[in-house]
């Protein structure tokens, strides 16, 4: 079967940094495939080579069985739509926004309104069209971003880091509208993530990538159980460990993941194993939490970063966790750099990979 | 003083009188100007893109050539421009446009070229990087990519050419010197008001430049306003 996408011994660079580094990956139809990976891993860059915006240093790409020249790549880019990390939009109004592709494409004006106002009501952003974009939040220019190229009803979608700087309610609306435009549209898609849980749920595949090569590509459930160790130790992604299972009299499991740090979970295993928690599953407190949940531990912050309405932070409690925290509880919590910080979170928010 | 006094309050009467002569420099003066501004606009987009969107060996060099002309003092320009429009001897003689407005209007135009190219470059510099990998994913050709670009960096080239238009309108040496200042053809405000001070008319003089700080201010104090219209805000509240 010939592969939708196929990329051969692909190699980019930029200056002398190589961003690229002979990468060979096939594509199927109809897929969603994630790629997982840290930051500069290379993501964005391969991002942009498939939607025919790069034009590689050495390898091959191949669309739909042809292969991909300065002189066709124009041509191929209608076929493909690309939405970036960080979000671009023409100073003009949503409306204006979301119909460039169509305009560019030459559609006459009532197609446009209507495809418009329908993709508009596909990202839930109804009655928008006359806004400027300048007034959106976070979440809302997320998905006006995801209107412009979802309106164009390309074969290919390419999504970078789709929800990284959502809050959760945006994020599962986001997923949401990925899961039904490849299940009705039949999009092939594909996602850079560093988020674990998402590339998880929602892929049908997952391609490990890092330093600009893709260490192993494979279905996700493949990808998740057989090679936990290897995820674990991925710098990439936040809150997991690697560590070993012990079940409890209680019928939990205590996994010790090192540094005296020992997580209980709600879930039976033994032996080794590697676990994930949501950053958005902790709860962060200036003072230790006497609640129902069963881990607490005390640490210092290590890192913080500005998102916007969110902030996320690192607490280091003998191993790194990473929190999502609104802007307003940070305020409110006067934490800087080095203060004192508990985190806790429930047995039942530990993923066993 | 007196003198000085009353060649203002002359002039003043000149001015609303409509004297013909004062006026017919005002119109030179913003006719050759304006079209200089949009002969130069014209050429000086095209550069700013290259210089503003594509990377290319010697860019650099190129830049501080269109900066360092900007300080081209006019009346080396105009030298210049004289010596290639001279009537059967200059490599541009067999125009004939020395001592014509399309001399002055050609002029101006390469005098603010530097200029306006300086500030477009800057404001399509400006425009976030990624604009052009934005349209283009969309589907935009190179070119209408690049068209994007320019819309969003429009303010800014509005500016460059009104920037343009105000050196242009200011300047004397050009004018002078391919214009000939011929009466009732080639002059403008600026070379009458140096020629009527010469002649010691200065009634004359003082109401042309009192028209051309007008205009030269008045366009000044738009722009300011265009960039920050909070400016308004804080004059409609000052207390009247």
């Amino acid at each position: 079967m010939t592969a939708f996408v196929e990329l051969r011994n692909l190699t980019q660079c930029f200056g002398n940094r190589t961003a690229l580094d002979n990468v060979t990956l096939q594509i199927q139809e109809g897929e969603i495939l994630a790629l997982l990976g840290p930051n500069g891993s290379g993501k964005t860059t391969l991002l942009k080579v498939l939607a025919f915006l790069l034009r590689p240093k050495s390898g091959e790409i191949k669309f739909e069985g042809e292969i991909v020249t300065d002189r066709n790549s124009e041509r191929m880019r209608l076929q493909s739509a690309l939405v970036f990390q960080r979000t671009v939009f023409f100073s003009t109004s949503v409306f204006n926004n979301v119909a460039y592709g169509l305009k560019m494409r030459k559609k006459p004006k009532s197609v446009i309104n209507e495809e418009v106002r329908k993709t508009l009501k596909l990202v839930k952003l109804e009655g928008f069209e006359e806004r400027s974009t300048k007034k959106l939040s976070g979440g809302e220019q997320q998905r006006v971003a995801l209107a412009r190229a979802l309106v164009l009803k390309t074969k290919l979608l390419l999504l970078d880091e789709p929800t990284a700087n959502l809050d959760p309610k945006n994020t599962s609306m986001l997923e949401e509208i990925i899961a039904t435009v490849n299940h009705e549209l039949k999009t092939t898609i594909v996602m850079a993530t560093h988020n674990m849980f998402q590339a998880k749920i929602l892929p049908d595949r997952v391609a490990l990538i890092n330093d600009g090569k893709i260490s192993e590509v494979g279905a996700t459930t493949d990808i998740f159980g057989k090679l936990s160790k290897n995820l674990a130790s991925f710098a990439a992604v936040d809150n997991t460990f690697a560590g070993t299972a012990t079940i409890t009299e209680a019928g939990t499991t205590i996994i010790d993941v090192g540094n005296g740090v020992q997580i209980e979970a709600a879930i039976q295993k033994q032996g080794e194993t590697s676990i994930f928690i949501s950053p958005q599953d902790i709860i962060l407190s200036i003072n230790p939490l006497k609640s129902s949940a069963r881990n607490v531990f005390k640490g210092k912050i290590t890192q913080i970063e500005d998102l916007g309405l969110l902030v996320k932070l690192t607490v280091d409690v003998g191993k790194p966790f990473t929190v999502q925290i609104t802007k307003r509880s940070f305020k409110e919590m006067a934490l800087n750099l080095n203060s004192e910080a508990f985190i806790a979170f429930k047995a039942s928010n530990v993923n066993i990979i | 003083m007196n003198e000085i006094l009353n060649g203002i309050v002359k002039a003043l009467q000149l001015i609303f009188s409509g004297d013909p002569t004062v006026y017919g420099a005002v119109y030179r003066s913003l006719l050759f100007s304006g079209v200089a501004a949009i002969l130069a606009v014209l050429w000086a987009t095209p550069i700013a893109m290259l210089l503003g969107l594509k990377d290319f060996p010697g860019k650099p060099v190129i830049k501080g050539f269109f900066t360092t002309m900007i300080g081209l003092p006019t009346v080396a320009l105009g030298l210049f421009l004289w010596l290639i429009l001279r009537k059967d001897v200059g490599p541009l003689g067999f125009l004939g446009l020395l001592y014509t407005p399309g001399a002055v209007i050609l002029g101006e135009a390469l005098l603010v070229t530097p200029l306006i190219v300086s500030i477009a470059t800057n404001a399509i510099e400006a425009v976030d990087p990624e604009m052009m990998n934005l349209a283009k994913t969309l589907g935009a050709s190179e070119s209408q990519a690049s068209i994007a670009v320019l819309k969003e960096a429009l303010n800014g080239i509005i500016f460059a050419s009104v920037a343009g238009f105000n050196r242009a309108i200011a300047e004397l040496g050009v004018a002078l010197m391919v214009g000939g200042n011929l009466a009732g053809f080639t002059d403008v405000l600026t070379t009458d008001i140096s020629t009527l001070t010469a002649r010691a008319d200065f009634v004359t003089a003082i109401a042309l430049a009192i028209i051309l700080l007008l205009i030269v201010f008045g366009i000044n104090i738009i722009i300011v306003i265009a960039r920050n219209p909070r400016v308004l805000l804080m004059l409609g509240r000052m207390p009247q």
